[in-house]
Order: C-alpha cells, then structure tokens, then sequence
C-alpha cells in the first residue's frame, strides 16, 4: 500500500515534540503482490514479529508520550490473530484506532469483532472500479470480496478511507472509481500518489503515469467535488516528481511521527530502513520514551541543523522541511542532500531523467516485478 | 463569511458521528480526532462542542452556557462558531425526528 497520508496533505501539525502519530507494521505478511508495496524488498528475510505483548508496550509507551492516532497497517494486519486484542488495548489507552487493510482476511464476523474491540476508522486500499484491473495489480482475485466488505464496513458503521494508489494502469478510471466510492458510501477517497522506494522504486518506469494523465486527472476530481459537495471528500495532490516542490514528508523527520516495523525497529518513516548508515534502534531493547527524544536515528535530520544548501537558507524550508530523505538518499547517495523532487536541488536533473525515461515512446515495457519474497533484491 | 449556512436558535445541531472528541489529559485540552485527523480545541470551543455530542437544541446550549457566563453576551458567539464548526464538518444539523 502507498501511504503517503496524513503527510502529503496540506496539513500541519505542531506536535510539540510528541509521536502525535504512531503507526503499527504488525506484520510484513500479506496474500497480495502488489508492485508499488512499501515494503522492504528483503520482507521476506525479515522475522522474528514482536508479540502481543511487546506491542502492548508499545502502544502503553507511545500513548504516556502523548501519541493519539494509531495506524495498525503492514503487510496485511489482519494476518495477525491478536488484532483485535490489539485494537482493544489501544481503544482502551485511549488511541484513535485506525486500520489500514485490503480487507483479505475480513469478514462480517471479525468486523464486529473489531468493532466491540474499539476500532474507530478503516482505510481500505482498492485499486480500480474495474474488477480485471484490481486483480492484475494485486496479483490476487480479491476485487469483489473487497468492495463487498466495504459494503460491510458501510453498514457497520465505520467512517472508511478509500485509497487508490495512482498509477498508469488506472488513472484513467478516475471518474468511474469516484462513481463506485459515492455508490459504496465511502466518506473520504485518497488518490494516493504512489512513493518510488522499495517496490515501486523497481517498477517506476512502468508505473509512473505522465503529467498530462494526472492533470486530466485532476480536473475530473474537480468536477466530481463541485458536483458532489461535503458528502465525500477526496484528496488529490499532484506528485513531488511534477510539482517542482518536494513534499513536506513526515511533517518533518521525527516530528509527528513514529512507526514501528514488524520486527520491532523504531523508524521515522516506514521506508527509512532503506537509509544505510543510520542505527535504528528496537522496542526491544530500547524504551519508546528513549527512541523518541534521544536515539541518534530519530534526531539525526530533526530539525534543520542537518541542511545542506540550498535547504538551509531557502525560505520554503519551514514548508517542506527539505522534502523526503529517503528519497534523498536513493537517488543521490545521501539522506542530507535535497530533495531531488525540488526545483532548486542541484540534484533535480535525476527526477527529470527519470520521467523522461518512464515516457519515452520507444522504452520496452517490462512486466511489472510483482511483491514476493525473493523476486528483487 | 459568505457561502457559510446560518445557524439558528432553533436548530439541533450534533457532532457528526465520524469525530470523535475527548478530554486529552496530555494536552490539557479538548481534542477532535477523526480519520487521519486531530484537532485540539481551544476551552471555549471545547466547551461548546461537548454539548452538542448526540445532538442538542442550539437555544438551550446558549441558555446553559450564557447562565455559566451572566456578564458576558456569547450567544452570537456561539453561533458563528456553530457555523464554522458546521462548514468544516465537526457538527452537521440532526434530522428532525418524530
């Protein structure tokens, strides 16, 4: 799933130095191969899941910080049996709940289940209106049962996210996809641009869709919002790779938000195990408390003190907090340079090759590298 | 504020059911969370909010909290904040019910 959510937005947040944000990898499992998965590529090799009661603390740890939002996400969270425990102990700390989930491995039952455990809100991923469409991104025969359980979730009661992640083989079913969220009752839908790390790092060319598709794009959601009023939100946000400005990612590094990886490693963003050089630290052997205020990983680009130029005198860096330093990090070398998504990094050259690249009409369209252990490394 | 719905005494106003508010002991506040949301309230707003939780006749929220505060005159206050809240979706009007 692409997650780029609360932080793409428009929004911002003074945490006041407190993880208001915390999100959940229970598990690096999941029955879909989806091509632009977050995921590390070495998921796989990655064992040894924290228990129950490990995330217990956890969540007890986070939420004595003040953390209020609580994202339960992965691989797919519903392979874990202790969800719903989970769920519980977070309602019962106090934690907005949300779940982030393709919906594999729900059913009425266990919604109601969660629902008594204390579930608040779900995020539910569905790539295309189109049943033919979903399944060959996901790699799965999954489509219908996920727009039955969104149906489920209607009636049960849950406020639900849709969230699309946008890419060439569906960003010209915009307009169909906004019909069938309105008809399933959905309260927001997120085009979810899709971040090139990880899996959609190997399969960019092919995903990437072009500048005019996603302004086409865009003027159909105008319309569709204009026409459709308060009774849905959406949210669309033209790409950093097209924008000329990066995104404000994670409200800034260690500001707002801590994830914890399935393994227990405590990380600022869910891709930053990528950033070689940096020692994250674990819940297992470290208080969150200590993660938080004092590990070197959490306060190595907190701040500005880090910037290199033209980050550190550019009067957009209050805005953007020099864009994403994974992103940084995978196209240039170095986690501390610019943002290549930015117009003024000296390194913006590598997001324009690599558009030109994705478009050129002669380039050979490879099949897309489906999420599966073992098959990129 | 142009554009924004007018909100009367004799409207019954209730937090729309997709937020959720609560006293937050850390922030010393009273806090709207919602899908991919927080918001922290400032007391007043607070203050008004926690009443309307399930729905309320906007007259006798006036009345409550005017009685809370006889020197002052807060019912236009209220209601302007009624509609902001309105427009951004924290409260919507409740159906009339039989």
């Amino acid at each position: 799933m692409t997650k780029d959510g609360p932080v793409a937005r428009p929004l911002r947040l003074d945490g006041q130095g407190k993880p208001l944000w915390l999100v959940c990898e229970l598990t690096y499992k999941c029955p879909l191969k989806c091509p632009w998965c977050n995921n590390p590529l070495e998921f796989g090799s990655i064992r040894n899941e924290l228990s129950t009661e490990e995330w217990k603390r956890v969540l007890r740890e986070s939420r004595a910080l003040g953390s209020l939002q609580l994202g339960f996400t992965g691989g797919e969270p519903l392979v874990r049996n202790d969800l719903e425990e989970l769920v519980a102990e977070a309602d019962g700390l106090g934690f907005y709940t949300n779940l982030i989930t393709s919906t594999v491995g729900l059913n009425a039952e266990r919604l109601a289940r969660l629902k008594a455990a204390g579930l608040k809100q779900i995020q539910v991923s569905l790539q295309s209106h189109d049943a033919t469409t979903t399944n060959t991104l996901v790699g799965a025969p999954v489509h219908d049962h996920k727009v039955a359980m969104i149906r489920e979730i209607k009636a049960q009661g849950f406020p639900v996210v849709l969230n699309i992640p946008v890419v060439r083989q569906n960003i010209a079913h915009t307009i169909a996809y906004l019909e069938l969220a309105l008809d399933l009752g959905v309260d927001y839908v997120e085009f979810a641009n899709v971040q090139y790390y990880n899996w959609a790092l190997v399969n960019r060319d092919e995903l990437m869709p072009t500048l005019d598709e996603l302004r086409e794009s865009e003027a159909a959601i105008n319309a569709f919002r204009a026409r459709v009023g308060k009774r849905m939100t959406v949210y669309f946000v033209i790409p950093d790779y097209f924008n000329g400005r990066p995104k404000a990612c994670m409200n800034g590094w260690g500001s707002i938000i801590m994830t914890i990886a399935p393994d227990g490693l405590a990380l600022p963003c869910q891709e930053a195990r990528i950033l070689k050089g940096l020692d994250f630290p674990s819940v297992r052997d470290h208080s969150v408390e200590w993660i938080w205020k004092d590990s070197p990983a959490f306060k190595a680009y907190r701040g500005d003190d880090w910037m290199k130029e033209p980050c550190r005198s550019c009067d957009e860096k209050e805005k953007d907090f020099g864009g994403c330093r994974c992103q940084a990090y995978l196209l240039t070398g170095d986690a501390a340079n610019p943002d290549p998504a930015c117009s003024k990094s000296p390194f913006h050259h590598k997001i324009d090759q690599a558009i030109v690249e994705a478009h050129r009409p002669q380039r050979n369209s490879r099949p897309l590298v489906m999420r599966q252990a073992g098959a990129a490394s | 504020m142009s554009g924004i719905d007018e909100v009367k005494d004799t409207d019954v106003i209730e937090l729309h059911p997709m937020y959720m508010l609560r006293w937050e002991e850390s922030e010393q506040a009273h806090i709207l969370l919602y899908p991919e949301g927080i918001v922290k309230l400032n007391s007043s707003a607070g203050e008004i909010l926690k009443r309307f939780v399930g729905g309320r006749l906007v007259a006798e929220v006036v009345a409550e909290l005017s009685a809370l505060c006889p020197d002052e005159d807060i019912a236009a206050d209220i209601l302007v904040f009624l509609e902001i809240a309105n427009d951004k979706g924290w409260t919507r009007r409740k159906a009339a019910q039989a």
